[in-house]
C-alpha cells in the first residue's frame, strides 16, 4: 500500500496533493456555474434553448448562406438565402473614402498610417524613443490637414514648428527654478506665436490675404529662406548639449520668425502654382474616413477644452464659474442633433454677411463643444474627488494656480476620471453618425445613398450590420484600452 | 495691565497699474472684468451680425408664422391634426410625440435594464455571459445605427398586411405597423376609474397607518395584500359589477391595410424599441454597479440580525443600491429624451422633425424654429432632472 505520510518528507517539501474529488475539473465547474440549484438548471436550459433558436440561424445568415460576390440583389438571391455581402464588397471603396477622388485615395491611406504612427507614442508609454515621436504626434494634425485637403501645404510647416514649441512645455515638466523661468518665457512666446496662427487660420477660412510684397521676391530666395528657417527650427532636435527647455526656446523663437515669414506670404515651396497636392473639397469627404476625421479631431480638441471648462466651473472667480456652468448646462440640455441643425442652418446668421464657412468645420466645432461640455462634467467629478489638502499643500509650497493644477491636482484628477473620459470619447465617436441627418456622407449616409440604387434595394440590414460591426470594433477597442490604462495607472494608493 | 502695543502700520505702497495684476487680491477681479468685457464684446458682435443679416435678407423676426397653415401631414398624432392646422399645432403634435416616445422608452428601458443588470450578476455562467455580450455589443454601436437597423428589419422583413402575423385575431403585426384593439369607453366606465382612484388613496392611507402602528406597537399589518386588493381588486370588482362597460374596436383587414383599432406605426415602434434596447444596456451596467457597490457586510449583518432574505433585500440592499443608481439613471433618462430627436432619421414626427424640420424648411424661419427647439429641450431636461433630483434627495443618506 502506497503511503504518503508527512514523515516521508522534510517540512515544506511535500508535493501538492490533488484536490478532493468533486472540488475541481469540468464536472465541478459545470455543477457550480450552471446547475447548482433547480432554479439555475431551469435558467441554464432556458438560455441554452434560446441560444439554440437564435445563434444557428444568425450564423448561417451571416456566414454560411451568405453571398460574398454578386452583381445585383437578384443575383444574390439566386446564389444564397443569407446576407448579401457582395453589395458591401462592391461599395467598399465608397464606404471607406466617400466621394474622395479615386486617384487621391492614397493620401487618405497615408494619413491613416501616419495617424497610427502618431498614436503609438501617445497611447503606449513604453514606445521606443517616445519623446522624439511625440514631436511627430504634435505635428500630425497639421500634416493630416494638408494631406486630406491638399493645396500648397502652407499649413504643414506649422505642424513641425508647433510640435517643437509645444511638446517641451507639456511633456518635459520643469522642476527647478531656472527651468521654470524658461518655461514662462516659452509660454509667453508661444502665446504670441499662436496669435499669428489664429489670424492665419482666419484668413484660410474667410479667404482674404495679406500681401506686403514678399511675393515679389524671387522664388529661389523665398525657398532658400523658408528652408533655412525650417532647418534652424529643427536643428536643436539633432544637436546634443542643450537642455530640453533651451531646445524649446530655440525652436519657439524660430517658429515665431517662420510664422511671421509665412504669414506675410514668404513661403511658397518654390511652386508658383501653389498646388503641391490637388485640393479636395470637404464635401467630398465621406465614409469611415469622415467618421475618423470627425472622431479624432473631436477627441483631440475637446479634451483640453473640457479640462479648461471643468477648471472654470471649479474656479473661485464667480463670473468665470457662472459662464462655464451656463455653457456646460446649456450644451448638456439639448440634443446634439439640434446643435448640428443650428450649425447647418443658423450659424451663418452669426457671422459677418457674405462669409461662408465650411460645413464640415461648423460640424466639427459643434461636436467639439458638445463633447467638451460632457468631458468637463467628468473631469469635474475627478477634481471634486481630490482632497482639498492637495491644493493647500501646493499653495503652501508656493506654486501658482496653473502650476498647482498642472503638477499636483490634474494628474490625480485625470487619473481617476479616465473611465469617464474614455466613455465620453466612445460616445463622441458614436455620435459622429448623426452628421448624416444634416447631409454629410458618413458611412450611414453612403449606405442610404447606396440603398437607393434600384439594383440593390432592400439590403438595409446588411448595410447597417456592417456599419455596426465597424463601430463595435472601434468602440470596444477603446473601452479595452481604458481598462488597460486604469490598471497601469492604478498606483495602489486607494483601496477599492 | 493695559499695555498699549506700539503698532505701526505697514508703509503704504504707491499704486501702479502693474499692481492690479501682480497683487493676488485684485488679479481675480481683473480677470473677471476682462472675461466679462470679452463675452459682452462677442455677444454684441454676434448680435450685430444677426441684425445686419436679417436686414440684408429683408426678413422680419417674430413668431407670427406659427399661426399660419402648416400644409403638411403627420402620420401619427395624439391629438387631432390635419394639413389645414397651424404650425403651432404641428409643434404641439411634435412635443407630444417626443414625450410619448420618451416616456414609453424610459419605462421599457428601465424594465429591460433592471432585468439585464440582475442577469449580469447571476452566478449562472451562461446567463451572465449572454447578458455581458448583449450589453457590450449594444453599448458599442451608435444608437442611430440601432434605430435604422430595427426600422429596416421592421419594414423589410415583416409581412404585408395581407399576410399579417396574427395573434388571437385581434393583434396584427405587419410592415405597416402593429395593430391592436382600441378600447371604447362606455358611460359607466367612470365608476371603474373612480374605484381605482379611491383604491389608490385608501392603499396609501392604509400603508401610512400601518407604519404608524408598527412604530408604536411593533405589530405588522398585511400591507401588500391590502394595497393589491385596493388598487387592483376594487376596480376589477366594480368593472365586473357594472357589466364590463368597455368595448374593443378590433382592427380588420380592409383592402390593402387594416382599419380600426390602434396602430403603432413602424416609425414609432422602431424608435421605441431601438432607444429602449440601447439605453437598457447602459441601465444594466448602472444597476450592476449599484448593487455591487453595497458592501457584502451589509447583507451579512442583516442576515445575522435574523432578517429573512426578502426583507434583507428590500430593507437593506435595495435602498443603498438605489442611492448609487439614481444619479446616473437620471442622466440615462435625459439621454433617452435627447436621443428621441433622432426620430427625424426614420420619419417619426417629433419636435425636431416638425418645427426644426418641415416648418423650418417651409417658412425659412431658421432662427425662430431653432430657438423653439432648443428652448423646449432645455425645459424637458430641466423638468426631468428636477424630478430626479427631488427623488434623489429623498433617498439620500441623512447625515449629522
Amino acid at each position: 500500500m502506497e503511503q504518503t505520510t508527512n514523515r516521508a518528507y522534510p517540512p515544506g517539501e511535500h508535493p501538492d496533493m490533488k484536490p478532493p474529488i468533486g472540488q475541481s475539473g469540468v464536472l465541478y465547474w459545470l455543477h457550480k456555474n450552471l446547475f447548482s440549484t433547480p432554479f439555475n438548471v431551469a435558467l441554464t436550459l432556458l438560455t441554452a434553448y434560446f441560444l439554440y433558436q437564435i445563434v444557428p440561424p444568425l450564423f448561417s445568415w451571416l456566414m454560411v448562406d451568405s453571398v460574398f460576390v454578386a452583381d445585383s440583389r437578384d443575383h444574390c438571391r439566386e446564389l444564397g438565402s443569407g446576407a448579401c455581402w457582395g453589395f458591401i464588397g462592391k461599395r467598399l471603396g465608397q464606404f471607406t473614402y466617400g466621394f474622395y477622388p479615386h486617384d487621391e485615395r492614397w493620401r487618405v491611406v497615408l494619413c491613416f498610417v501616419l495617424l497610427i504612427i502618431a498614436a503609438i507614442p501617445i497611447l503606449w508609454d513604453k514606445a521606443p524613443n517616445r519623446g522624439k515621436w511625440l514631436f511627430f504626434a504634435a505635428a500630425f494634425p497639421f500634416i493630416a490637414y494638408w494631406l486630406l485637403i491638399g493645396g500648397n501645404g502652407s499649413i504643414a510647416p506649422y505642424g513641425i514648428l508647433f510640435a517643437l514649441a509645444v511638446v517641451p512645455v507639456v511633456y518635459f515638466s520643469p522642476v527647478d527654478d531656472e527651468a521654470r523661468a524658461n518655461t514662462k518665457t516659452l509660454t509667453n512666446v508661444l502665446l504670441f506665436v499662436w496669435l499669428f496662427v489664429l489670424i492665419r487660420l482666419q484668413n484660410i477660412f474667410f479667404s482674404y490675404d495679406v500681401d506686403v510684397g514678399l511675393s515679389g521676391l524671387g522664388n529661389t530666395t523665398r525657398t532658400v529662406v523658408t528652408l533655412l528657417l525650417i532647418g534652424l527650427t529643427v536643428l536643436p532636435l539633432f544637436r546634443g548639449g542643450m537642455s530640453s527647455n533651451q531646445r524649446g526656446l530655440w525652436a519657439t523663437g524660430f517658429f515665431a520668425l517662420a510664422s511671421l515669414w509665412h504669414f506675410f506670404g514668404g513661403t511658397n515651396f518654390g511652386f508658383s502654382s501653389n498646388q503641391l497636392l490637388s485640393v479636395v473639397e470637404t464635401d467630398q469627404f465621406g465614409g469611415f474616413m469622415l467618421t475618423m476625421v470627425i472622431g479624432v479631431t473631436g477627441i483631440v480638441v475637446s479634451l483640453p477644452l473640457g479640462i479648461l471648462l471643468a477648471l472654470g466651473r471649479q474656479s473661485d472667480l464667480h463670473i468665470i464659474r457662472w459662464m462655464c456652468t451656463g455653457f456646460i448646462e446649456f450644451i448638456r440640455g439639448v440634443p446634439l442633433i439640434a446643435l448640428l441643425f443650428v450649425a447647418s442652418t443658423m450659424l451663418n446668421y452669426f457671422l459677418p454677411p457674405g462669409s461662408n464657412f465650411d460645413l464640415l468645420l461648423r460640424v466639427l466645432i459643434m461636436v467639439v463643444l458638445f463633447s467638451a461640455a460632457y468631458l468637463a462634467e467628468v473631469v469635474r467629478g475627478g477634481l471634486q474627488a481630490i482632497p482639498k489638502g492637495q491644493t493647500e499643500a501646493a499653495d503652501a509650497m508656493g506654486l501658482r494656480y496653473w502650476q498647482s493644477m498642472r503638477l499636483v491636482v490634474l494628474p490625480q484628477a485625470l487619473k481617476i476620471s479616465i473611465p469617464g473620459i474614455v466613455n465620453t470619447f466612445i460616445g463622441l465617436f458614436k455620435d459622429t453618425t448623426l452628421v448624416v441627418i444634416i447631409g454629410l456622407l458618413d458611412p450611414l449616409g453612403i449606405g442610404r445613398a447606396s440603398l437607393s440604387d434600384t439594383k440593390w434595394q432592400g439590403l438595409s440590414t446588411e448595410v447597417y450590420v456592417f456599419i455596426a460591426l465597424f463601430f463595435f470594433i472601434c468602440c470596444f477597442g477603446m473601452s479595452r484600452y481604458s481598462i488597460y490604462l486604469e490598471k497601469k495607472l492604478h498606483t495602489g494608493h486607494r483601496e477599492e | 495691565m493695559s499695555q498699549s502695543i506700539d503698532y505701526q502700520a505697514p508703509p503704504r505702497q504707491s499704486f501702479t497699474i502693474g499692481k492690479l495684476w501682480t497683487d493676488k487680491r485684485t488679479r481675480g477681479l481683473v480677470i473677471q472684468l476682462l472675461a466679462t468685457i470679452a463675452i459682452c464684446a462677442i455677444i454684441l458682435y454676434l448680435a450685430g451680425n444677426v441684425v445686419e443679416n436679417f436686414q440684408k435678407l429683408g426678413k422680419p423676426f417674430g413668431f407670427g408664422f406659427l399661426q399660419q397653415e402648416s400644409n403638411y401631414d403627420i402620420n401619427q398624432t395624439l391629438i387631432e391634426y390635419s394639413s389645414r392646422s397651424t404650425h403651432l399645432r404641428a409643434a404641439v403634435v411634435g412635443i407630444l410625440n417626443t414625450l410619448l416616445v420618451a416616456v414609453c422608452g424610459i419605462i421599457l428601458a428601465s424594465i429591460l435594464g433592471f432585468i439585464l443588470g440582475v442577469l449580469r450578476l447571476s452566478p449562472n455562467w451562461i446567463v451572465n455571459k449572454l447578458a455581458y455580450c448583449y450589453i457590450e455589443f449594444v453599448r458599442n454601436v451608435p444608437v442611430l445605427v440601432h434605430i435604422l437597423l430595427v426600422h429596416g428589419i421592421l419594414v423589410h422583413s415583416l409581412p404585408k398586411p395581407k399576410q399579417a402575423i396574427d395573434v388571437a385575431d385581434s393583434f396584427f403585426l405587419t410592415n405597416r405597423g402593429f395593430f391592436v384593439p382600441k378600447p371604447v369607453v362606455e358611460p359607466l366606465f367612470w365608476l371603474v376609474v373612480a374605484a381605482f382612484v379611491i383604491g389608490v388613496v385608501y392603499a396609501f392611507w392604509y400603508r401610512r397607518m400601518a407604519r404608524i402602528k408598527q412604530a408604536e406597537t411593533g405589530q405588522q399589518s398585511p400591507v401588500n395584500w391590502v394595497m393589491l386588493g385596493a388598487i387592483v381588486g376594487a376596480p376589477i370588482l366594480v368593472f365586473l359589477l357594472t357589466g364590463m362597460p368597455l368595448g374593443w374596436d378590433v382592427p380588420e383587414l380592409k383592402g390593402f391595410n387594416f382599419k380600426g383599432g390602434m396602430a403603432l406605426k413602424p416609425e414609432f415602434l422602431s424608435l421605441w424599441l431601438a432607444l429602449s434596447l440601447y439605453t437598457a444596456a447602459f441601465i444594466a451596467e448602472i444597476v450592476r454597479a449599484g448593487i455591487e457597490a453595497v458592501n457584502k457586510g451589509q447583507t451579512e449583518a442583516a442576515l445575522a440580525l435574523g432578517l429573512p432574505r426578502k426583507r434583507t433585500l428590500n430593507l437593506v440592499v435595495i435602498p443603498q443600491a438605489l442611492r448609487v443608481i439614481i444619479p446616473p439613471l437620471n442622466s440615462q433618462y435625459l439621454n433617452i429624451t435627447k436621443n428621441s430627436s433622432l426620430a427625424i432619421a426614420i420619419g417619426y414626427m417629433d419636435i425636431v422633425a416638425t418645427i426644426g424640420g418641415i416648418t423650418l424648411n417651409q417658412t425659412g424661419r431658421e432662427m425662430e424654429c431653432m430657438l423653439i427647439v432648443l428652448g423646449l429641450y432645455l425645459t424637458f431636461s430641466l423638468i426631468i432632472s428636477t424630478i430626479m433630483n427631488w427623488y434623489n434627495k429623498r433617498l439620500a443618506l441623512v447625515e449629522r
